[in-house]
């Protein structure tokens, strides 16, 4: 229990301080460094505390006010291990824009801060047991990623911060209203005070919170954190803030933050399921997801910045969760949960990748990318090998994720498998469509030398590819407890 | 004897506060905006303040008196340095025209209203009406928000709605846990600081704090 307890507070602390002390370095070589170090303790603080959870099972942790359980345990790895990576790539590539894109030193400092605080907002919104405070952590995680997007002060990345800015204040004004309100009617069971709040108890008495009240509050709760999850058509922001800040944080905001919101949502219906005895909560998950799913297949279409493409093929992978996670049988949470995992991987990967081609080419624009594999074959075959996984191919983890919630969905509302089929081909169609010019061909002129850090991607497609051959045991049995967990406790 | 008053007294509030709302989206000149939004600020402090003196919670006087330096002084003031510094062009410009965004706003309350007519039976401390006209106010807001083409107006519009919610919690709950009011408080004013950081960038970069020529100059 103490062990527990240790690694938790260590977990926690280590991006606070790192934020902390990263605002007061000058020298960008040393705060890279620093960045990759305090980025590595959370991670090792965070599989620490995973194993004491698998070991000794959920429980809270500093007086209720946290909580840990199968489900968050494992985001909170996968959220640390992401940002590790992401550190590691962030060294060359930041330096590499320093030199080229006369970033001043101050923003360099700004930059490895704000990672670090995102880090820990992240961290503190999946940890909390106070629903509340994971209102708090989301806007904080968000706020550090306003000013990231913003980092290179262009007209563009200006212009997307602010709508960024905007429409995510809009969406998080609507989440707190949808807790407000969770707050009106749980406060008539629980008092005026922390505890009507408190998630853990608000799951063990969910059956006797007001249905028609808590039925609003989630109308609130998916709009407002349904526009953080990119789902359409509450989806605008995402690709112009994708698209126009430093590749780290386009890494970070689709494997990441993306997930933190989804996990709020999948939260809240837990409780409202509870609540209202029906499955309308995962009928409203299941529509915007599958509305998310084609908007984005058919928009990916229509693309010509690289990153922008590959944001819109974040939201057809959320729309897909949310889909999962709103059919909600426990092989579908399943899905859900390997699905978000293999997604989290790739995606950065295929980012970090997009990244160094960009700066390859000079450009973001996918008509100037051309003939990767010849200028730079680990770019190349990095771009081609993660949008393989991405799309789906066989050998990688997001066919199986797929493949399972397809199983999942013939059990349940079999008629679904049509539309979702037809927008993974459609967006299949365009990621190649767009891929292949860029990969294959004659290097053009205007095409530089760059030094290349792929071992981070790397690492993340192997361990994709890992997940789709066999899951470990261990891994396995985790995601089955999570999956048990958010149907309600029901057997697989 | 106490629960009637409360409620007599929120009630009025509420209607103070829809009133407010509407008296922001029908304004013509940016610094009538602000003076409105500061009465606003100033009426969820007395709201506050009145919950507090009735209800005994001692939480809410800290937060009567937050809200009334942040909310009702230190952010108008701080928008109202904007708009002098960098010389705002003073005229409000909407997307939609006023008579048109009137008529939206009412049926946004009408809609709200209908809204919260499941909740009638359940409350003891609110009447339906006060959540109503919270949940209108937040959305009276987001409608300034959207049909507003300055980055100004647009943050005053996000400020109003943070008010609003701030209503809501203190109307229909007596004010959410002191651990969350204080980080919400907390995010808010980082926000504040954010905003004040993008009109410098906005004003050196585009010349201008309106969103027609932002978008039209960053497609560039």
């Amino acid at each position: 229990m103490t062990g527990t307890m240790n690694w938790f507070i260590f977990t926690l602390l280590s991006p606070l301080t790192g934020g902390l002390l990263l605002a007061f370095i000058r020298q960008p070589a040393r705060s890279s460094a620093i960045n990759i170090g305090f980025s590595c303790a959370t991670l090792i603080g965070s599989l620490g505390l995973a194993v004491a959870v698998l070991q000794q099972g959920s429980h809270e942790a500093l007086a209720g006010f946290f909580f840990l359980d199968a489900y968050n345990v494992f985001l909170i790895t996968l959220t640390s291990f992401v940002s590790l990576t992401t550190s590691i790539f962030s060294g060359p590539y930041m330096r590499f824009e320093w030199l080229h894109r006369d970033l001043p030193e101050q923003r360099l400092r700004l930059y490895h801060a704000m990672f670090q605080l995102f880090v820990f907002g992240m961290l503190l919104g999946f940890t909390t047991n106070n629903i509340g405070v994971l209102w708090i952590a989301l806007e904080l995680a968000t706020l550090a990623t306003v000013l990231l997007v913003s980092l290179y002060r262009t007209p563009a990345s200006i212009a997307a911060a602010w709508k960024y800015f905007m429409l995510a204040g809009m969406g998080i004004a609507l989440a707190l209203l949808g807790t407000i309100l969770i707050f009106f009617t749980s406060s008539t069971i629980f008092g005026h005070s922390n505890d009507a709040l408190t998630w853990t108890l608000l799951f063990a008495h969910a059956g006797e919170l007001d249905a028609s009240v808590m039925m609003m509050a989630f109308a609130f709760l998916m709009v407002g954190y349904g526009t953080k999850i990119g789902l359409a058509p509450m989806h605008a922001w995402l690709p112009d803030a994708h698209a126009e800040g430093p590749t780290p944080v386009s890494a970070v905001l689709s494997g990441l933050l993306l997930n933190l919101a989804l996990y709020a949502l999948v939260r809240f219906k837990m409780l409202v399921d509870g609540a209202t005895g029906t499955a309308v909560a995962g009928h409203i998950m299941i529509a915007f997801g599958l509305f998310s799913l084609c908007i984005a297949a058919l928009s990916l279409h229509k693309q010509h910045d690289i990153k922008r493409m590959f944001s819109f093929s974040s939201i057809e992978h959320m729309g897909l969760m949310t889909v999962a996670f709103g059919i909600g049988t426990p092989l579908a949470n399943f899905a859900g949960l390997l699905h978000m995992t293999v997604h989290s991987l790739v995606k950065s990967g295929i980012f970090f990748t997009v990244g160094h081609a960009a700066q390859a080419m000079g450009s973001q624009n996918m008509e100037q990318i051309r003939g990767l594999i010849r200028h730079h074959p680990g770019i190349g075959w990095g771009l081609l090998t993660g949008t393989a996984a991405i799309a789906g191919f066989p050998p990688f983890g997001v066919f199986t994720s797929e493949f399972l919630l397809f199983s999942a969905i013939l059990d349940t509302y079999p008629w679904l498998i049509l539309p979702l089929l037809a927008g993974l081909l459609v967006a299949f169609a365009g990621l190649f469509r767009f891929v292949q010019p860029m990969v294959f061909g004659p290097v053009p002129a205007h095409a530089i030398a760059i030094e290349a850090n792929m071992l981070p991607v790397y690492i993340h497609f192997a361990l994709a590819l890992l997940l789709g051959l066999a899951i470990p045991g261990p891994l396995a049995n985790w995601y089955e407890q999570a999956a048990t967990l958010i149907a309600g406790g029901a057997a697989l | 004897m106490d629960d009637v008053m409360l409620q007599e007294a929120i009630s009025v509030a509420a209607s103070l506060m829809l009133l407010i709302s509407f008296a922001l989206l029908a304004q013509h000149r940016l610094l009538s905006v602000l003076h409105w939004f500061a009465a606003q600020g100033v009426v969820l402090a007395l709201t506050t303040l009145l919950v507090a003196v009735i209800s005994g919670h001692y939480e809410l006087y800290f937060s009567a008196l937050m809200t009334l330096l942040l909310k009702g002084a230190l952010l108008p003031w701080l928008l109202w340095r904007i708009i002098r510094k960098m010389h705002v062009h003073r005229e409000v410009e909407p997307l939609v025209n006023m008579p048109v965004t009137m008529l939206i706003a009412l049926t946004l309350v009408l809609i709200c209203f209908y809204v919260a007519l499941p909740i009638e039976r359940m409350s003891q401390l609110v009447t339906h009406n006060t959540l109503a006209i919270a949940m209108a106010t937040v959305f009276l807001g987001m409608l300034m928000m959207i049909t507003r083409k300055k980055a100004i107006t647009q943050v005053i519009g996000f400020l109003s709605i943070e008010n609003a919610l701030f209503f809501t919690a203190v109307g229909a709950t007596h004010g959410m846990p002191m651990i969350v009011e204080l980080g919400v408080a907390f995010d808010v004013l980082i926000a504040a600081i954010i905003f004040g950081l993008f009109f410098t960038h906005m004003r050196n970069t585009f010349d201008s704090l309106d969103l027609d020529v932002i978008q039209e100059k960053s497609k560039r």
